[in-house]
């Protein structure tokens, strides 16, 4: 190593510090900085009262070749030839169609072979790309950070400003290193280092910042499962969750439909790899978790902080001494109808979710079938499962893992949100139990008066063989099952 | 757009939980509007009403008497936490509400209420402890919240200062949107654009 030329070092800095400077338009004192936004996702739920706005202002869609839009939210998914029954979700889905006709914008919609989630169809179509600054009006864009973009959730008024000047006003985020270390031991995925993480800081513990995560068991991890963990940042408060970018990462994109090609390939590859975090830079936060300890992780109350591992018992009100948070337990045990001290493990299920851009990709489905595969789910269960994309139904049922779901007696589905955000129909009756892997336990977020506990598609798949809140190591050949995924 | 945010005097609302979610602000069954209007019905619809449609017993304090018409919320930490939907901050402003004051707002909620004119307030948990007494002690009490000053003044005279970023303040107090700052921009856009070239094009068809 040769010594450091005094004064000619540059100040080192986070990939967030370089998306961020390579983006801003314009930096008014006073006044948040104009950031320029490279993609835009936009969806049926919150762009309608968007396009209004840019009708009543006589304005068009400055970027439509940034901007791309898909059906998810509110789509049934019952099979495609069966009509919306739900009048008010056609007419949402209508408008979207006139909507991206009227300004040129192109559209995954349904029965389009590219079809899915949001956030599932911008990886899988090459869009969603390193170093790029990405929005949607949806809180789980954080998602495309696991490719080492700045991606976060915007409001519906934001929507209109990146529609009509392709920039947001924003504030710089402050940096939260979050650090895992060591190795995953089987059973245990990428969703249950998330959920270790929301569980030790809380769902407002990352607010005002941007998660950046490191460490070996994040650079072990697919892209896939990186997915996983940039998804549910949110749920900690940061709007934005990202990793930097590797060969992993670059091997995922390599001959995606949007992905470049030829020369601009290699350019883009060499652009890519200067954006990691310098040696030596620093973040205003920071956590470490040991990646060995880590068992498999799940929910017990109303949001995705409540999680426990899934030995230990439900946490009892009378051990937590501040007064709101001991409320707050109460509350949700009340609404969970669980008792403090209660174990986990052997709760009865009523519903078991696989889907959602949490948990909805061909690995997680691969890992569920992988559980199910020559097994019965329990009797008075029922298992939905619900690809994440057209595509990924395609492949599933190519591979045979349709087949070992039906088998399996579980519902196999066509592509959308289904039951993590229930606007579809897809939910839970009142006091019901689910094991989901999607992203929110919130009260009433899988239907009215539902109950649900987050966990992954393991632990899922466990779960609705024996009809009962199950550890997914308990599994026979867990060992092998981690291998199962795939990129 | 909306009106210009000018000083007004109400009564309180006190919503007595922490982590409130736009989940429970606006259910995601309500999202299926394509205009902003009527979300007030939808507004914390299931703490409010039953399976069968009817008023909770006892009522939530949305539905309290004398509750109607008050334009303050005094909430729990990180209020609105959760889903982006912008419905949250429509349904809010919808039944009549001006102002939040909590300990801490979610960051996506707080940026879509300052763009539809409802104000987030931050204090410190010594003084939500402190108004959180006083509406126990009075539950009419009338608080005015003044923008311009950046204060809210109790019924015993004294103040309470809270922050907001110039720039909020500055639209809020206007009544402008942010939009109309942006296309303002639009020199700055091109030339940003005329050094970046796009990184995608999205109108290309798949495999092409």
């Amino acid at each position: 190593m040769t010594a450091p030329t005094p004064n000619k070092m540059p100040t080192p800095r986070t990939i967030v510090d370089k998306i961020w400077a390579e983006h801003v338009v314009a930096d008014d004192p006073g006044a948040p900085s104009v950031l320029a936004i490279d993609l835009h996702l936009i969806h049926e739920v919150t762009s309608p009262q968007a396009f209004t706005g840019l009708r009543e202002r006589s304005l068009t869609v400055r970027r439509p070749g940034q901007t791309v839009a898909t059906a998810d939210h509110s789509i049934p998914t019952t099979p495609r030839n069966l009509p919306m029954l739900d009048l008010q979700a056609a007419a949402q889905i209508n408008q979207l169609e006139q909507n991206c006709a009227d300004f040129g914008i192109p559209l995954h919609g349904i029965g389009s072979p590219s079809q899915g989630i949001v956030h599932v169809i911008g990886p899988q179509l090459g869009l969603t790309q390193p170093g790029m600054t990405i929005v949607c009006g949806d809180s789980h864009t954080s998602t495309h950070g696991a490719f080492g973009a700045l991606a976060f959730g915007i409001g519906t008024s934001e929507v209109e400003m990146v529609l009509a000047t392709q920039t947001l006003l924003q504030r710089r985020p402050r940096t939260y290193e979050v650090r895992v270390d060591g190795r995953l031991a089987p059973g245990v995925s990428a969703k249950d280092i998330i959920l270790a993480l929301l569980a030790r800081i809380g769902i407002g513990g990352g607010t005002g910042h941007v998660f950046e995560y490191r460490g070996g068991a994040i650079r072990a991890l697919t892209m896939e499962q990186r997915m996983t963990v940039c998804n549910m940042s949110i749920e900690g408060g940061a709007r934005a969750g990202l990793i930097a970018p590797d060969d992993t990462t670059f091997e995922y994109i390599e001959g995606r439909a949007h992905a470049p090609a030829g020369a601009e390939w290699d350019e883009a590859v060499e652009r890519w790899r200067r954006l990691p975090t310098d040696e030596g830079a620093t973040y205003d936060r920071s956590t470490t978790i040991d990646a060995d300890g880590l068992e498999p992780m799940i929910t017990y109350g109303t949001n995705p902080g409540m999680g426990i591992p899934i030995t230990a018992s439900v946490p009892s009100p009378a051990d937590v001494q501040d007064p709101a948070a001991r409320r707050a337990l109460e509350h949700a045990l009340a609404y969970m109808d669980l008792r403090p001290g209660q174990p986990i493990l052997g709760q009865k299920v009523d519903v078991v979710f696989v889907g959602s851009c949490t948990n909805g990709r061909i690995s997680d489905l691969r890992l569920a079938a992988a559980a199910l595969k020559d097994r019965r789910v329990a009797d008075g269960v029922r298992l939905m499962v619900t690809p994440g994309s057209d595509e990924v139904k395609r492949e599933a049922e190519r591979e045979g893992l349709a087949d070992v779901f039906k088998a399996a007696g579980a519902d196999w589905r066509e592509s959308g949100c289904s039951m993590c955000i229930a606007m579809n129909g897809d939910q839970l009756s009142p006091g019901q139990y689910s094991v989901s892997t999607s992203n929110r336990n919130f009260e009433g977020r899988q239907g009215k008066g539902g109950r649900t506990f987050l966990a992954s598609p393991l632990t899922a798949a466990a779960s609705a063989i024996s009809g009962v809140v199950t550890d997914p190591r308990t599994l026979p050949g867990i060992e092998s099952m981690a291998a199962v995924g795939g990129r | 757009m909306a009106e210009p945010f000018g000083i007004f005097t109400s009564k309180v609302v006190p919503i007595d939980a922490e982590n409130v979610d736009t989940d429970q602000i606006v259910p995601a069954r309500y999202l299926k509007v394509t205009d902003k209007a009527g979300l007030a019905d939808a507004l914390f619809r299931d703490w409010r009403f039953g399976e069968d449609g009817s008023l909770k017993d006892p009522p939530f304090i949305l539905d309290q008497p004398g509750m109607a018409g008050r334009q303050i919320l005094l909430a729990g930490d990180n209020f609105g936490a959760g889903s982006s939907r912008e419905h949250a901050p429509w349904a809010l402003t919808s039944w009549g509400v001006r102002a939040i004051l909590s300990t801490g707002f979610a960051d996506i909620f707080r940026g879509n209420s300052l763009k539809n004119g409802l104000l987030p307030i931050v204090v410190a948990p010594s003084v939500h402890q402190r108004l959180r007494e006083l509406i126990e002690r009075d539950p009419d009490a009338q608080l005015t919240v003044d923008l311009a000053e950046e204060g809210i003044l109790l019924p015993d005279g004294s103040t309470i200062d809270f922050e907001i970023d110039p720039f909020s303040k500055r639209m809020l107090l206007a009544g402008t949107d942010e939009l109309g700052y942006l296309l303002s921009k639009e020199p700055e856009i091109a030339a940003w654009e005329s050094g970046h070239a796009p990184r995608i094009e999205t109108r290309v068809e798949a495999g092409a």
